[in-house]
């Protein structure tokens, strides 16, 4: 069961990224939830969305702030991640050995 | 086990894609000024209580440290960047809080969506500083309680670990959308019947967050099997797997 599941997720993810990166080049706009959920009903509701106090959605300036966010986050995640997975693991077994 | 393992870095690099996140924050503007101030009031206890457990729990246990260092990030790169969904055609965002609720405690969890969700406020156009509060309480509290709550059911009725942070991640996941949608309905829905107003948007989410959940309880799932792989000492310090080893 857990085998299958962790199949059909891999395969899900295969098919996401595939077309998150196909749907670049042909459609360059997919619209998020914010906006055919949260904006549209904000607006029908009579309170759309105003733009951001600091609003860096200018030109390539978001798209920049996105993957340097990412590269931030991986970052932090990682270095931690080798502290308690690769690092961490080692230490009970050294301290062990003491 | 292997698998799993492949499993992480491909959903990890999923992430990766950088496009600007288009998802479920309640964007700048939409929550009138009562309702704004409100949700703030509604959030501010928890993200307190939470500054003070972290402060309490990294004195006790320095290892603390890390988790939150790894899970904070996992929450702050799963909140801001869309994943497509083919069947519904449009982007969206898992939470991460019901992950974050199982490692570092649900109050530390708020805590954690409460300075992502600035950040992307601040820098990245996603959400807003004046719907921080109803962000905060919608995925910050109710994801990371839900999930946390969620979890804990999960080991009562026997379930394994895997299959209890499933749960965990799929609840964390619907119950923050069906917080967005309250607070939406909450606010605007004037002459309109209310519960009519929060189940059409609660249902029009959901062709784009069902796929979304299930993917996000897998990798819960995932991430909860390896740490019992590879640092199971770290699941008995949470009190997941029997008592602390002596």
């Amino acid at each position: 069961m857990r085998r299958s599941l962790v199949a059909l997720s891999m395969l899900l993810s295969l098919f996401t990224a595939a077309v998150a990166t196909g749907q670049e080049e042909e459609k360059p706009k997919w619209p998020g939830v914010d906006e055919t959920v949260v904006g549209k009903y904000a607006e029908e509701l009579g309170r759309p969305a105003r733009d951001p106090y600091i609003n860096t959605d200018q030109g390539d300036l978001l798209l920049f702030l996105f993957a340097l966010a990412g590269a931030a986050g991986g970052f932090v995640m990682g270095y931690y991640w080798h502290k308690v997975f690769v690092a961490g693991k080692r230490e009970p077994e050294t301290k062990d050995r003491e | 086990m292997t698998k799993l393992r492949n499993f992480l870095p491909l959903c990890a690099g999923l992430l990766l894609i950088p496009r600007p996140a288009h998802a479920m924050h309640i964007s700048e503007g939409i929550l009138p000024p009562g309702w704004a101030i409100f949700w703030f009031v509604m959030a501010a206890p928890f993200v307190a209580w939470g500054v003070r457990q972290i402060t309490q729990r990294k004195q006790a246990d320095p290892s603390y440290i890390p988790l939150i260092g790894i899970f904070g990030a996992a929450v702050f790169v799963f909140s801001c960047f869309p994943i497509p969904v083919p069947v519904a055609g449009s982007t969206a965002h898992p939470a991460g809080t019901g992950m974050a609720a199982i490692f570092l405690g649900p109050f530390a969890s708020v805590v954690v969506a409460f300075i992502s969700l600035l950040l992307q406020a601040l820098f990245l156009a996603h959400g807003g500083l004046t719907t921080l509060g109803g962000n905060t309480f919608s995925m910050g509290v109710m994801g990371s309680f839900s999930g946390y709550g969620a979890f804990r059911l999960g080991r009562l009725l026997r379930l394994n670990l895997f299959w209890s942070a499933f749960l965990a991640g799929v609840t964390a996941d619907l119950v923050t959308y069906f917080g967005t949608s309250l607070e939406m309905s909450l606010a605007l829905h004037g002459t309109q019947p209310f519960l009519s107003v929060l189940a059409q948007i609660f249902l029009a989410f959901m062709p784009t967050q069902i796929p979304l959940s299930i993917l996000e309880g897998a990798v819960t799932g995932g991430m909860i099997v390896y740490v019992q792989k590879h640092r199971p000492d770290i699941l008995r310090k949470l009190k997941v797997l029997g008592e602390v080893a002596k």
